[in-house]
């Protein structure tokens, strides 16, 4: 019988699926909140799958904003997407015939639970279990939440935020071994706090992507001197 | 167009995003600076995903209890705690804030 083998990419994927898929409780109470249909509300989950843009659709919406601008604003922040794609494209190099899959299931956490890795299986466990992982709990949750509406409360009063921000943290912590991934680490931290206020939402992270480009050519500069 | 026009416009182009780096060309990626450009992007995304993800709400920068939720993993972290136990410190921590009556 084939054992379920829980490496660490696995165990950190199943632990990101288990909170960030509660929070698809979220999404699914203010999209019905907001005037969608049970219906659109789950397409948004289903087709859509980012949970940041759906944020933008819905609130957009629940703004008294017409489906135009909600497309603009869910697409700005469905922009990162593609930059991940890129980088999941270098490192996990998919087949012609499953890119298309790939798409679907490009998100923070499979990007950011693939790319912890070092080696390129446990890279393509890491970007399967958390998308996967994910998708399956994101889409229960915004059905839950989408038929049971505000009765559920606010998913920030459990701290589901703050967990997110621990699964990222976790994510990033063993890859801070020496200066340079340190001074990366500390100037795109920078760069996006100072973004915040400025750009939209998603758009720090697309900076943030360009000055580690920057820092890293800097460094390899410095390094061939 | 119908509400339903744009919700699947919408999911339309997000999936044009996601795609759309897939479609790069592998004599680009065959470049021998990638790997170690691909690490220095994850590093620098994932390092913008923790900040985004703690400050920010929509375009405000906002301080509440996700700083103490970041704060005990960062410790859980030093200890060398498992992912899965990072993630309920982060989670209860920030919770425990909330319920102490801070944002």
């Amino acid at each position: 019988m084939p054992r379920l083998n829980l490496t660490p990419a696995v165990r950190s994927g199943l632990s990101i699926s288990a909170a960030v898929g509660l929070y698809g409780i979220s999404i699914g109470a203010l999209g019905v909140a907001a005037g969608l249909s049970v219906a659109q509300t789950c397409a948004l989950s289903l087709l859509m799958f980012t949970g940041g843009s759906q944020f933008a659709f819905v609130g957009v919406i629940a703004g008294g904003g017409t489906g135009a601008s909600a497309l603009a604003a869910a697409t700005l922040l469905g922009l990162r997407n593609g930059v991940y794609a890129m980088q999941l494209e270098a490192m996990l190099r998919p087949s012609a015939r499953l890119k298309p899959v790939f798409a679907h299931f490009t998100i923070d956490e499979s990007m950011a639970n693939a790319t912890a890795q070092s080696e390129p299986d446990e890279q393509k466990r890491g970007f399967w279990t958390a998308g996967l992982g994910i998708y399956l709990a994101w889409n229960t949750f915004t059905l839950v939440g989408a038929l049971a509406g505000d009765a559920m409360g606010d998913p920030a009063r459990w701290g589901l935020d703050g967990a997110a921000s621990a699964a990222f943290l976790g994510l990033l912590w063993p890859r801070l071994h020496g200066r340079d991934p340190i001074a990366i680490a500390v100037v795109c931290a920078a760069a996006t706090i100072l973004f915040i206020p400025l750009t939209p939402p998603g758009i720090p992270i697309i900076i943030a992507a360009a000055v580690a480009a920057g820092v890293w050519a800097v460094q390899q500069r410095t390094a061939t001197q | 167009m119908t509400m339903w026009g744009w919700v699947l416009f919408a999911c339309a182009a997000a999936y044009a995003l996601k795609l759309s780096g897939y479609l790069l060309p592998r004599s680009v990626l065959d470049q021998p600076f990638v790997p170690s450009l691909a690490g220095a992007l994850t590093v620098g995304l994932l390092s913008s995903l923790v900040v985004s993800n703690t400050v920010s709400k929509g375009q405000a920068v906002v301080l509440d209890s996700r700083l103490f939720g970041l704060a005990a993993a960062a410790l859980a972290l030093k200890v060398k705690a498992p992912y899965i136990v990072v993630v309920l410190v982060g989670g209860l921590a920030t919770a425990a804030g909330r319920w102490a009556g801070l944002p």
